[in-house]
Order: structure tokens, then C-alpha cells, then sequence
């Protein structure tokens, strides 16, 4: 191939992810100018950033899809959904920690600059069609996520934490890369769509397949936190500094269901049958595990991470499926997920101040006497986590179990709703020990504005979205209707 | 003509509800001001009702769609006709004449406000009982009737005998309303209908035919459901043996007393037989069953009146007693004058009671007869009043309940079922018991030489206006209603179609046949001279005679006969031991059998096995599994590793 003769790429598709690149640059080189008192420019402008990001990707959301780069990168409803998704969780992401950072000396350009790019990885991700660009994507965002958790070098924790992250992620990431070349083997193309047409091609019992597929499962089982491959999940979560946690427990969720479309979904739909079972025993031990183990926790961070596997295996329902509906929901069920723990987590960062962490359950008593409102958010997010109507987590989650009934699976929606009976137990304790227990302790809580005001936004939104959750249903199975592989 | 219909209840409903909840702030005056004047415009309005449906308006219809669930309508309707109006008549007007009397009678009483929001409730509740065209809205009705009767039993909530009454009253009608429950989920599983009109004209095809209760017994339809309707109505109307919450329910104020438990609510189970009369008239089973439980509370109730010292208590008794009568009418088929017994009772019970709440409120809530006597002088209007009462209760022509009362027991000479000969019997003697009770009453308070103390006695003296003019107003219609309404009631078809009478128990068209010609005025001195003649007058002259004897000219008397008919006199005391039956077996038993469901059932096999056990496994599991997670990573890589064999061994096909 002659370099000379090569036309010039079409940039328009990817413009969002080149003013990202370009932006990070600036922050980058900025940083280094401007004294410690300008910090806030360099936030102000990450946010900035942002904004364009998702003015330029809502530009021409809703048209038909369009490729570039040789047909590796695409731009199309699905990727501008997750996109403008990434785009508002990472910004609220940025509003809560402002003070936590800053209270810890973490509010230096580095994060704006790794937060960026991992917010680059997560766009490349979800325009992949390609399987270099999807790897791409994928190591660009999880090497900005594993810098971020060591961001606080003196933290012994979050030095170890970096480290477990950066060794599994490490090894899962060879492990999808290993599928990936099997892929390669057998169809001889990486582009994703020429993948789903080789596998039609050699048939589904193809033993090298059957391998590739179970390795690529590893990968995407590693990345949602899925178990057996979860346990990165509650030692990262703990262990990193809680803005960071509060990072990795939004986006890139939004970012592994972006893998799962392109690669199982539009790669390897053909092979849905085997995948399929692989993901049922991953869900139920998912969702067993997570909910259970997260009752003996006392950490609430930990907590969460268990309850976070446990959201992942009722993702998975979705995909399960195997349906327009079923993929449409699991979507659904990314959006709604990466909000509430978003919420979540942003009480915690709120309720954290200068040497105190406010990471255990502990923490939580009596917050009722201590603020009437944060308590009333927090009940707002337990409730949605768990399940309970009408928050916009009882919708998600009748979603999935409907799509999951619907594919026949019933004794999965069964199993799937009496573990979520067990779950609610440990989101209706934090309520308990917030409205009917003594505060230990009555530190003043000395969060923004800000991030008051955007915490609110946030959790109301779980209930008061209710009039629009049909609209936002059919937005997603829209979006999953530009996968081109599918029926 | 439909928004003075809505208008009826609802005039009751909003000074209730604002009552309730702002009397605290409106104060006692425009409580009752607010109260009394909202349930006399239902009384004007009712007696409105009255002649316009007497003028040929009768009205059948929906006025509100609460809903539809399982394809059956929940509507709130209203059905107008004689029957219903006729009611809404003496509910409104007795109602009126409790709540002017309650001014007077509650003046004192911290829960004023409280009181009126009840009592006007309860109008409102009672009168979308009568008013109903369906059974749902019947059903709501009865519930709603019953719960004000429970509040007010428990009116003076401080008193531990008011709370246990009401809790008795509590309980006895829940066993009352399962059955009518029972009866009308029967109805709806069989007629596919809660309406009335569509139930009662569908009734027919479906006599005869069996129901299944148990595998391999059939039973006529007809009979099963109209037992579990009565005994609704047994235990609204207290008839034995789920009568004894009524005399414990005069722990309540006496307005109440008059108002719910002798002229209205207790006459709901009466209202509703007579209105289901379509399907009564389907089973002669039951209606032999209604008669046999009339008759027994007709007589026994009222020998207990005959031993009982408390005031209040000797006129529960006979509210006992009269609802026997009007159920034993029922039974036989003579609906009409059951519902004219019922009309003149509620007129004449009210007057006794709230002529007895006139003497206890000028003895300071002295209820004890055996403490009272000679108040004659004292109390003019009340012992006239009183007089006017008992006369009409006894049934002394030309006195309203005389009437009523030997249209009923005419009425049961000439049925033809064969509950009729006890019947007879019991209706008969409990005349001369219920004139002897009746005139002990009346002599132990107001004649003979005083029993109370010197300074009881000096402050005794006539209740004020606001008492003696309910009393006035109440005594003219036991006077006059008998013989107003005894030709268009019981010989005229005075209810049209809302009273059904199958033709082999028509009695009271037999009856009529028996004066048969004659009208008006020639109608009721014919009738008067038979009554006069026949036996159930005699024994009440008879029992005023015998009262007057034993009570005022040989006072000791009573002792003796005491003494000597001890056996006997212990029965009654112990009004035949039905508290003490109830108390050991049922409440005894249901505290066994609790006692032992708590201890093995609950604490150990729920709360130990399934509860705690549950919790304690995933607790358990958790902990354990929690374990897994050591914090090496190579562990976790490990684990990892063997996920990914899992997935290869189990899912591969090679």
C-alpha cells in the first residue's frame, strides 16, 4: 500500500474525539504555566471541554451511521448515546470531586489531563468497528484509569490498589487480545463486521471460535467486574482515592457495554448460542455473589463495589437475551446504573472532608439530624439501587427481567429477583442507620453549592425521569439498532 | 331531583368531616350549630324525598364509577323507592333529635366536638346504607356504621369498661360480617352482579339450584346464601347468639345509645333482610331459621330485662327483645310490618332511652333504678314522656307500637311455616314480660317513695329545653305513626316492588282478606276491637298490673320472689351464661390456640427457622465468602485462571 495514494481520511466523524485530544494537550502544557492559584482555570476548562465534546457529538446525533479510517472507527446513534452519556457522568464526576481534590492536593492538571483521556478511550471504544481501534480505546482508558487510582503516591492503599488493578487488568487485557488473535486466525480480518461475516462463513462449531469467544468473554467478564474476574472490583474501589472511584464506577460501565455491542454483539452474534450460557453462569454468580457478600461489608465503598458487581449480572440479563428489547435494556440498565452509583458515591464525596473519608457505613448514622436533604438523596439512591418503584432502578431493573422472560429464561428472572430481595437489604440499612439511628459523630458537612445543587439534580432526576423512561427505552433500542450485524 | 338525593348524605358528611378535624378551632357552638343545621336540611330534604317518591318518583341509577375490576362495576349508586325513603326518614329525623339532645346532654364533656363529628358520620354512613342500589355500597355502608358505633362505644376512652364494650362490639360484628361477606361474595360468584336490580331479577332462575360447599354435599343456593346474609343481620341487629355486645354497648353516652343501638344501626340487619326479600322469599329454610332466632331473642331477651337494676341496661333488653319481634316478621314473610315495627320502635326506643338520659343527667349519672323513685314531681316532662313511651312500647291502644306490634303477632298466626307455633308462643308471652319489665321501669323511677340520697334529691330537676323538646318531639310520633300508617303499611302495598312476597307467605294479604271491605277509619276500630280482644292485650294490661303490685304496693315482694326463684333469677343474671361460654370457649380458645401458634409456629418455626435462619445462612455465606477475597493478587489471578477453565471445560464442545 502506497502512502502517497492513500486518500486523505474523512475527520468528520471523529471530530469530538480529536477536540478531546487536542483540548487534553492544552490542559497539559497550560498546567505547567499557570501558578498553583489558577487551578480552577484548568477545571473550568476540562469542563469546557466537555461541553464542546457533546455539542460537536449531538451535532449530527440521529443520522445514519458514518465511517472513517478505512471503515475502523464509526460514528452512530449508539456511539453518540454512550458518548453524550460519558460526556455528563464524567462532568458531574468533576463537580463532586472538586473539593475532595483539592482538600487532598490532588487538584493538579495531571488528573484533568488522565481524566481526559480516559474520557478519549471511552469515545474511541464506542465508535470501534474495528478490532485495533476497540483494543485502542480500551488500553488508552484503562491506562488512564490505573495512573488515576495511584494518583495519591502516599496513599499506601491506592498505590496497592493501582498496582492489583494494573497486574489483572493487565492479564485480562492479554487475554482479549489472545481471543482477538484467535479472530484474526480464523477470519483473517480484524474489522469487526468482516469478523461476523468470517464466522458465518466457518460455522459456529468451529473449535478455534469456541476458544476465541471464551477469551473475549474473559476480557468483557474482566472490565464489568463480572465474577470470577471481579476481583479487582472491591479492592480498587476501596482502596482508591473516592473521587477516582467515584470515575471508575460510572463511565467505563458505559464503556464495557460498549465492548460487549461491538465485539460480542456485532462480531459474534452467531455465536450467541454458546456465549449466551457462558453469560447466564456469569450473571446468576454475579448477582448470588455480589448481593450476598455485600451484606458483611462495613465499608460503604466496598459495599458498593459488591453491589456494583451485582448491578453488572443484572446488565448481563440483557444481553442474555439476545434481542433488540434485551439489548436495548441492558443499555437502559448502563445509563440508569452509572447514575446512581454516580449519586451514590457523590454522597459520600460530599459527606468526606479534610482527613476524614466518610467511607464507612458508620459514617452514615443519624445523617437525617445531621442534613435533612443529603439523607433524603441518599434514600432516593438506595431506593433506586434497590429497586423500588418508582425510582428509575425499578424500571431498569423490570426491563432486563422482562426481556429475560420474554427469551424464555424464566427460572433466571426468578433467581434474579430473589437475590435482588436479598440485596435490598443492605441499601435499606444505609437508610436505617441514616434516619433511625444516633449520629456518632457532628462533623458539619462543608460541601459546595455546586455540588449540592448538581447532587440533587442528580438523584431527583432517578424519580422524576419516570414520565420519560419509555422515551428513553426507545432511544436505546434505537441506538442498538445501528449495529449493522444484527437482524 | 338526583342532587337532593347526593345532597342527602352529604349535608351529614361535611359537618362531620369539618367538625372532626376543626372543632377544636371553630368551637363547641358552631360545631353544633354546624352539625345540628346540616342534619336537619337532610331531614327536610328526606321528608322532601319521601312525598315526592310517594308521589310515583321512584329512582334507580348510578351517580359515581369508582372503578371496574375483574369486569364488576364498583359503583355508588342509589336506589329510591318507599322502602329507602321510608328510611331515610326516621334515620334523619331521630338523628335530628339526638344531636339537639346531645347539646344538652354532652354540655359538659370535653369531647363535644369529637361527639357531634361522629354522630353526624354517622347519619352519613347509615344513610348511604339505606340508600344503596348495590351491595358494595350496602357493604361500605354497614362497615362505616359499625366503625362509628365501635368509636362511640369507646366514647369515653379513659373508662376501661367503655374500651372492653367496644371491643366486644368489635369482635361479636366481625363474626356478623364475615358471614354477610360470605354472602355477598356468593351473590357476585353466582349472580355475576352486585347490583340489586340485576341480582333480584336473576333470582329466580337460580332457586333450586345446589352449591357445593363441602365434596359431595350439595346445598340449596338460595339457603346458603341468604343464612350468611342474616347472619350479617344477627349480628348487626343482636340477635342471639351474637347478641351480647348490645347491653355492654350502653357504655357509651346515652344520645348514642338512643341514636345507634336501639333506633337505627341496630335496625340495619332488619332494613337489609326486608330489601333482600326477593331472595329470602326463595329458601323456607331460612326463613324458618330467621324466625326460630327471632323468637328466642323476642322472649328471653326480654325475661333478662326483668332482673336488670341498671337503667339503661332494662332498655338495651328491650331493644333486644323488639329487634326479635321485627325478625320475627321477617321470618314470616311479613316484611312490612317488620319495617313498621321498626319505624314506630325507632321512634318510641329513642324516646325511652333519651328519657333515661334525661333522669341520669339529673341524677349526676346515677343509672341504679334501685337508687331512683318518685322523680314524678321533679321531672314532669320526661315522666310524660316516659309514659308516652312505655305505653307504646307495651302496646296499649291507641299508642303506636300497639299497632305495630299485633300487626306483627297477627301477622305470625297466620303464617303456615312451621316455626310459626314457637313463634306464636314467644311473641305472645314476651308481651306480658315486656309490659312488666316496662312498668318496673317506669314505677321504680318516677313512683313509689324516693330511694336517693337528701342531697341527690334536692338538686333533681327537670333537664333543660334542649332535652325535653326531642323527647316532645319523639313522643308525638309514638302516638300518632300507628294508626297514621298501619292501613297503607300492612294492608296497603305500600312498598310496591321493593318488598316481594312469595304468594303461599303472603300472610299479611290473608290478614287484610280478614278485615276484608273495609277502609279507613271502619279498618282501624275493626281492628282496635280485635286487638283489644285477643290475648297479647290482656297480657299486657295483665303485666302492668302485676308491676304496679309488686312494685308499688308490695315493694318487699320482689326480694322474696327473688329468693325463692333463685336458680331461675341466677339465669337471668347471668343472662344465661352467653358472656361466660364466649369468654371461655372463644376468647379462652383463641388464646390457646394463639399461644400455641406464637410459640411453635411463630417463634420457633418462622421467626427461628425462617426469618432468623435465612438471615443467618446468607450472613453466614457472606462471611465466608468474604473470605475468598485475601487482598493477594495472586489470588485473584488465580481465580481469574479458573474462571476461565470453567468457561473452557464447560462450554467448549470439542
Amino acid at each position: 500500500m502506497n502512502l502517497l495514494t492513500q486518500s486523505y481520511p474523512d475527520l468528520v466523524p471523529a471530530v469530538p474525539e480529536l477536540f478531546v485530544l487536542t483540548m487534553a494537550c492544552i490542559i497539559l502544557l497550560l498546567d505547567l504555566v499557570l501558578s498553583v492559584r489558577w487551578r480552577n482555570a484548568s477545571f473550568l476548562l476540562t469542563l469546557y471541554t466537555l461541553l464542546g465534546a457533546s455539542l460537536l457529538t449531538l451535532q449530527d446525533i440521529g443520522e445514519a451511521g458514518r465511517y472513517t479510517f478505512n471503515g475502523m472507527f464509526v460514528d452512530d446513534l449508539l456511539s453518540d448515546v454512550l458518548k453524550v452519556g460519558t460526556y455528563l457522568l464524567v462532568a458531574c464526576v468533576l463537580v463532586y470531586s472538586r473539593r475532595y481534590m483539592l482538600e487532598r492536593k490532588l487538584f493538579r492538571g495531571e488528573y484533568f489531563v488522565l481524566v481526559l483521556f480516559g474520557v478519549l478511550g471511552m469515545m474511541v471504544l464506542a465508535s470501534a468497528s474495528h478490532m485495533l481501534t476497540l483494543y485502542m480505546g480500551l488500553e488508552l482508558m484503562a491506562l488512564s484509569l490505573y495512573t488515576l487510582v495511584a494518583l495519591q503516591r502516599d496513599s499506601r492503599t491506592a498505590i496497592e490498589a493501582a498496582m492489583k488493578y494494573f497486574v489483572l487488568g493487565a492479564l485480562a487485557s492479554g487475554m482479549l487480545l489472545y481471543g482477538i488473535s484467535m479472530l484474526y486466525g480464523v477470519t483473517g480480518t480484524l474489522d469487526i463486521a468482516g469478523v461476523a461475516a468470517g464466522v458465518r462463513a466457518k460455522g459456529v462449531d468451529n473449535l478455534t471460535l469456541g476458544f476465541a469467544v471464551v477469551f473475549v468473554i474473559v476480557g468483557i467478564g474482566f472490565k464489568l467486574g463480572a465474577v470470577p474476574f471481579h476481583m479487582w472490583v472491591p479492592d480498587v474501589y476501596e482502596g482508591a482515592p473516592t473521587s477516582v472511584t467515584l470515575y471508575i464506577a460510572t463511565a467505563p460501565k458505559l464503556a464495557a457495554f460498549a465492548i460487549i455491542m461491538r465485539l460480542l454483539v456485532g462480531g459474534l452474534v452467531d455465536m450467541a448460542g454458546m456465549w449466551q450460557d457462558m453469560l447466564i453462569l456469569l450473571a446468576v454468580v454475579s448477582i448470588a455473589l455480589g448481593n450476598v457478600v455485600a451484606i458483611s461489608q462495613s465499608n460503604i465503598k466496598r459495599m458498593l463495589a459488591y453491589s456494583t458487581i451485582a448491578h453488572m449480572g443484572f446488565l448481563l440479563l440483557g444481553i442474555i437475551a439476545n434481542s433488540e428489547n434485551g439489548f436495548g435494556s441492558a443499555m437502559f440498565y448502563a445509563l440508569v446504573y452509572s447514575f446512581m452509583s454516580l449519586g451514590a458515591f457523590g454522597v459520600i464525596l460530599l459527606l468526606s472532608d479534610q482527613g476524614f473519608e466518610a467511607d464507612k457505613l458508620e459514617d452514615f448514622r443519624g445523617l437525617n439530624r445531621r442534613s435533612r436533604w443529603l439523607a433524603l438523596l441518599m434514600l432516593i439512591l438506595m431506593f433506586s439501587m434497590a429497586g423500588i418503584p418508582p425510582t428509575a432502578g425499578f424500571f431498569a431493573k423490570m426491563a432486563v427481567i422482562q426481556a429475560v422472560i420474554e427469551a424464555g429464561q424464566v427460572w433466571l428472572a426468578v433467581v434474579a429477583v430473589l437475590f435482588a430481595v436479598v440485596g435490598a437489604y443492605y441499601y435499606l440499612r444505609v437508610v436505617k442507620l441514616m434516619y433511625f439511628d444516633d449520629p456518632d459523630q457532628q462533623r458539619d458537612i462543608t460541601a459546595g453549592w455546586d455540588a449540592r445543587l448538581l447532587l440533587a439534580g442528580n438523584a431527583l432526576a432517578l424519580v422524576l425521569v419516570l414520565p420519560w423512561i419509555g422515551a428513553l427505552l426507545d432511544l436505546c433500542a434505537a441506538a442498538i439498532r445501528a449495529i449493522p450485524a444484527l437482524p | 331531583m338526583q342532587t337532593v338525593y347526593l345532597l342527602v348524605p352529604l349535608v351529614c358528611l361535611v359537618p362531620a368531616i369539618i367538625a372532626g378535624l376543626f372543632g377544636w378551632k371553630i368551637g363547641r357552638v358552631a360545631t353544633h350549630l354546624l352539625a345540628i343545621s346540616g342534619v336537619a336540611l337532610a331531614c327536610g330534604l328526606s321528608v322532601w324525598v319521601f312525598l315526592d317518591v310517594l308521589a310515583g318518583n321512584e329512582f334507580n341509577g348510578t351517580v359515581y364509577a369508582w372503578g371496574v375490576t375483574g369486569g364488576i362495576p364498583l359503583e355508588m349508586g342509589f336506589l329510591i323507592d318507599r322502602l329507602t325513603a321510608t328510611m331515610m326518614v326516621v334515620v334523619t329525623f331521630v338523628s335530628l333529635m339526638v344531636h339537639i339532645y346531645t347539646v344538652g346532654y354532652m354540655r359538659e364533656d370535653p369531647g363535644y366536638q369529637r361527639f357531634f363529628s361522629y354522630i353526624a358520620l354517622f347519619t352519613f354512613a347509615m344513610l348511604m346504607l339505606v340508600m344503596s342500589n348495590n351491595f358494595l355500597q350496602l357493604f361500605f355502608g354497614w362497615e362505616a356504621v359499625g366503625l362509628v358505633s365501635y368509636l362511640l362505644i369507646g366514647f369515653w376512652f379513659q373508662k376501661e369498661s367503655a374500651i372492653a364494650a367496644n371491643l366486644k362490639a368489635f369482635l361479636v360484628n366481625r363474626v356478623g360480617d364475615l358471614g354477610f361477606l360470605l354472602g355477598i361474595a356468593l351473590v357476585l360468584m353466582h349472580f355475576g352482579s352486585l347490583d340489586y336490580a340485576a341480582v333480584f331479577a336473576s333470582a329466580p332462575h337460580l332457586a333450586g339450584q345446589n352449591v357445593e360447599l363441602f365434596a359431595g354435599h350439595g346445598w340449596d343456593l338460595m339457603t346458603v346464601i341468604t343464612i350468611l346474609l342474616f347472619i350479617g343481620a344477627m349480628g348487626k341487629s343482636a340477635q342471639v347468639p351474637l347478641h351480647v355486645w348490645l347491653p355492654d354497648s350502653m357504655e357509651g353516652p346515652t344520645p348514642i345509645s338512643a341514636l345507634i343501638h336501639a333506633a337505627t344501626m341496630v335496625t340495619a340487619g332488619i332494613y337489609m333482610v326486608a330489601r333482600m326479600s326477593p331472595l329470602f322469599e326463595l329458601s323456607e329454610v331460612t326463613l324458618n331459621v330467621v324466625m326460630v332466632i327471632g323468637s328466642l331473642t323476642a322472649f328471653f331477651m326480654a325475661l333478662v330485662g326483668l332482673v336488670q337494676t341498671d337503667i339503661k341496661r332494662v332498655v338495651a333488653y328491650s331493644t333486644l327483645s323488639q329487634l326479635g319481634y321485627m325478625t320475627v316478621a321477617l321470618g314470616a314473610s311479613a316484611y312490612s310490618a317488620a319495617i313498621f315495627h321498626l319505624a314506630t320502635h325507632a321512634f318510641f326506643k329513642a324516646l325511652l332511652f333519651l328519657a333515661a338520659g334525661s333522669v341520669i343527667i339529673a341524677l349526676h349519672h346515677q343509672q341504679d333504678m334501685r337508687k331512683m323513685g318518685g322523680l314524678r314531681r321533679a321531672m314532669p316532662w320526661t315522666w310524660l314522656t316516659a309514659w308516652i313511651g312505655t305505653l307504646a312500647l307495651v302496646g296499649i291502644p291507641p299508642f303506636a307500637g300497639f299497632f305495630s306490634k299485633d300487626a306483627i303477632i297477627e301477622a305470625v298466626q297466620l303464617s303456615q311455616l312451621g316455626a310459626s307455633g314457637i313463634a306464636l308462643v314467644a311473641v305472645t308471652a314476651g308481651v306480658f314480660v315486656t309490659s312488666l319489665y316496662s312498668f318496673r321501669l317506669l314505677f321504680l323511677v318516677f313512683h313509689g317513695r324516693t330511694r336517693m340520697d337528701e342531697k341527690t334529691r334536692d338538686h333533681a330537676q327537670e333537664s333543660p329545653w334542649v332535652v325535653t323538646l326531642p323527647l316532645v318531639l319523639l313522643a308525638i310520633p309514638s302516638v300518632i305513626v300507628g294508626f297514621l300508617y298501619l292501613e297503607p303499611m300492612v294492608f296497603g302495598n305500600f312498598f310496591g316492588e321493593a318488598i316481594q312476597v312469595a304468594p303461599a307467605h303472603d300472610v299479611l294479604g290473608r290478614l287484610a282478606e280478614e278485615y276484608h271491605g273495609k277502609r279507613g277509619s271502619d279498618l282501624l276500630l275493626a281492628f282496635l276491637w280485635h286487638g283489644v280482644q285477643g290475648l297479647p292485650f290482656l297480657f299486657a294490661v295483665a303485666g302492668l298490673i302485676v308491676a304496679w303490685f309488686l312494685y308499688l304496693e308490695k315493694p318487699d315482694l320482689p326480694g322474696v320472689i327473688h329468693k325463692r326463684l333463685g336458680f331461675f333469677s341466677r339465669i337471668l343474671e347471668h343472662k344465661y351464661g352467653f358472656d361466660e361460654f364466649n369468654r371461655f370457649v372463644f376468647a379462652g380458645g383463641a388464646r390457646r390456640l394463639g399461644g400455641l401458634l406464637w410459640k411453635i409456629g411463630d417463634v420457633r418455626i418462622i421467626d427461628g427457622g425462617l426469618v432468623n435462619g435465612s438471615a443467618r445462612l446468607v450472613g453466614w455465606v457472606s462471611a465466608a465468602v468474604r473470605q475468598v477475597q485475601s487482598g493477594f493478587v495472586y489470588h485473584y489471578a488465580f481465580a481469574m485462571i479458573i474462571g476461565l477453565f470453567v468457561l473452557l471445560t464447560l462450554f467448549l464442545k470439542l
